[in-house]
């Protein structure tokens, strides 16, 4: 009985160990494992122009200029806003109002020079009719608000991402 | 589960469970998959291409499943000794190796299209990686000893060490920003799935759980009989020696 009770004692203090281990590593590294810095991060850190990184954020309706290849619009967490440029193939999801992340180096300019622009969708699935039945009767969760605050306090691990 | 210690018990138990579950398991995954290939509607936003997750994401959900009761046999084995523990274990792994790199692979297919791109290095593909590579590691731990027992123990251990990784899977959707979307499923304010795509989903993941159940009371069973096996073989050899 009390070499059972002692082995269920270090099995319990190594999965407490192992997890503390884990929870101080994840937290001391949170920087860098953040995917992709929000808009609000890229201008507030002043990020310097040349280094490489990726951003994340909605595409700001009406702000997509297409001259064939070359693309130029805006993305936003709505609080702040990074003209991005692009050239190439954009992926079939990308349109305004659709999260994207893209991958590339801001110019003197602090534009952000995108060397890949990858779409993200989020985690609603429904058939097209009640997309546009739910669009018709204006309860549409798809309003740009209630998806800016995944990309808001992007890589800020005080905020309230943590607590939602 | 001091019940279920006894092999002969365990084996009878799981005799007469294993053709119902197979029985479910089939009939979960014929209708599920019918439905969600043929007759489930497409996404609003990813039209067709959405059906890849009626494989994607039971298959990601039995990787971590698995795990999880790999991690509860392990510990119930190294606490309490129980031999059928650490069977059940060993005999789950290849399976949850399996779903896991199957989850990866239709990930792969999915964000092509989708996304844009194969693969990327944020911290829900990386976790799921890692989960793959823990399954390899624990299979390959048994390998690596001549004496069962110590096989065992060690291989145990490793299983609980890596069981951290299932919240960190998770929950990295929600810790970090990632390229892949956050739970549709699993969440705090209800699914996020209408009613006509997440019904084949769950059939699909009922007939998943009900399939491992079939293959677990198979594999166990050959398990016990190769012990069995190898320590008759011990007694031959023994008793076969002069002197």
């Amino acid at each position: 009985m009390t070499r059972k009770r002692r082995r269920l004692y270090a099995v319990l203090a190594l999965v407490a160990g192992v997890g503390v281990a884990a929870a101080l590593v994840l937290t001391a590294f949170s920087d860098n494992l953040v995917f992709f810095h929000s808009p609000t991060d890229v201008v507030q850190k002043h990020l310097p122009a040349g280094k490489r990184f990726r951003i994340g954020g909605l595409v700001e309706e009406g702000s997509l200029k297409r001259d064939g290849l070359n693309a130029e619009f805006v993305v936003t967490d709505l609080t702040e806003r990074v003209t991005i440029r692009y050239t190439g193939m954009l992926p079939d999801l990308f349109r305004e109002n659709q999260g994207i992340v893209a991958d590339g180096r801001l110019n003197e300019q602090r534009q952000f020079i995108a060397s890949e622009v990858l779409a993200k969708h989020d985690e609603n699935y429904m058939p097209p009719e009640v997309a546009e039945a739910l669009k018709k009767s204006g309860q549409w969760s798809d309003k740009p608000g209630q998806h800016a605050e995944k990309y808001g306090n992007a890589g800020n691990t005080t905020g309230k991402g943590k607590t939602q | 589960m001091h019940y279920l210690a006894n092999p002969a018990r365990f084996q009878r138990i799981m005799t007469a469970i294993r053709p119902w579950a197979g029985g479910i398991a089939l009939v979960c995954l014929i209708a599920g998959f019918g439905w969600g290939l043929l007759f489930s509607p497409p996404d609003y936003q990813q039209s067709e291409t959405v059906r890849i997750m009626y494989l994607h994401v039971p298959s990601a959900w039995m990787g971590m499943f698995i795990y999880a009761g790999m991690a509860v046999a392990s510990a119930v084995a190294l606490i309490w000794r129980h031999p059928v523990a650490e069977l059940a274990a060993k005999a789950s792994a290849p399976a949850g190796a399996a779903f896991t790199l199957v989850c990866l692979i239709t990930g792969a297919l999915w964000g092509q299209p989708m996304w844009g791109t194969w693969w990327v290095w944020d911290a829900r593909l990386t976790s799921m990686l890692i989960l793959f590579f823990i399954y390899l590691g624990y299979m390959a731990l048994w390998e690596a000893f001549d004496d069962p027992s110590r096989a065992g123990r060690a291989a145990a251990i490793l299983a609980l060490v890596g069981a951290v990784n299932l919240p960190i899977i998770k929950f990295s959707v929600d810790w970090w920003n990632t390229l892949h979307q956050p739970a549709s499923v699993l969440t705090m304010e209800g699914p996020k799935i209408h009613p006509d795509i997440l019904w084949p989903l769950l059939l699909v993941a009922v007939g998943f759980k009900a399939y491992y159940i079939w293959l677990l009371a198979l594999r166990v069973r050959a398990e016990i009989l190769e012990r069995q096996a190898r320590m008759l073989r011990f007694a031959a050899a023994s008793d076969g020696q002069p002197g």
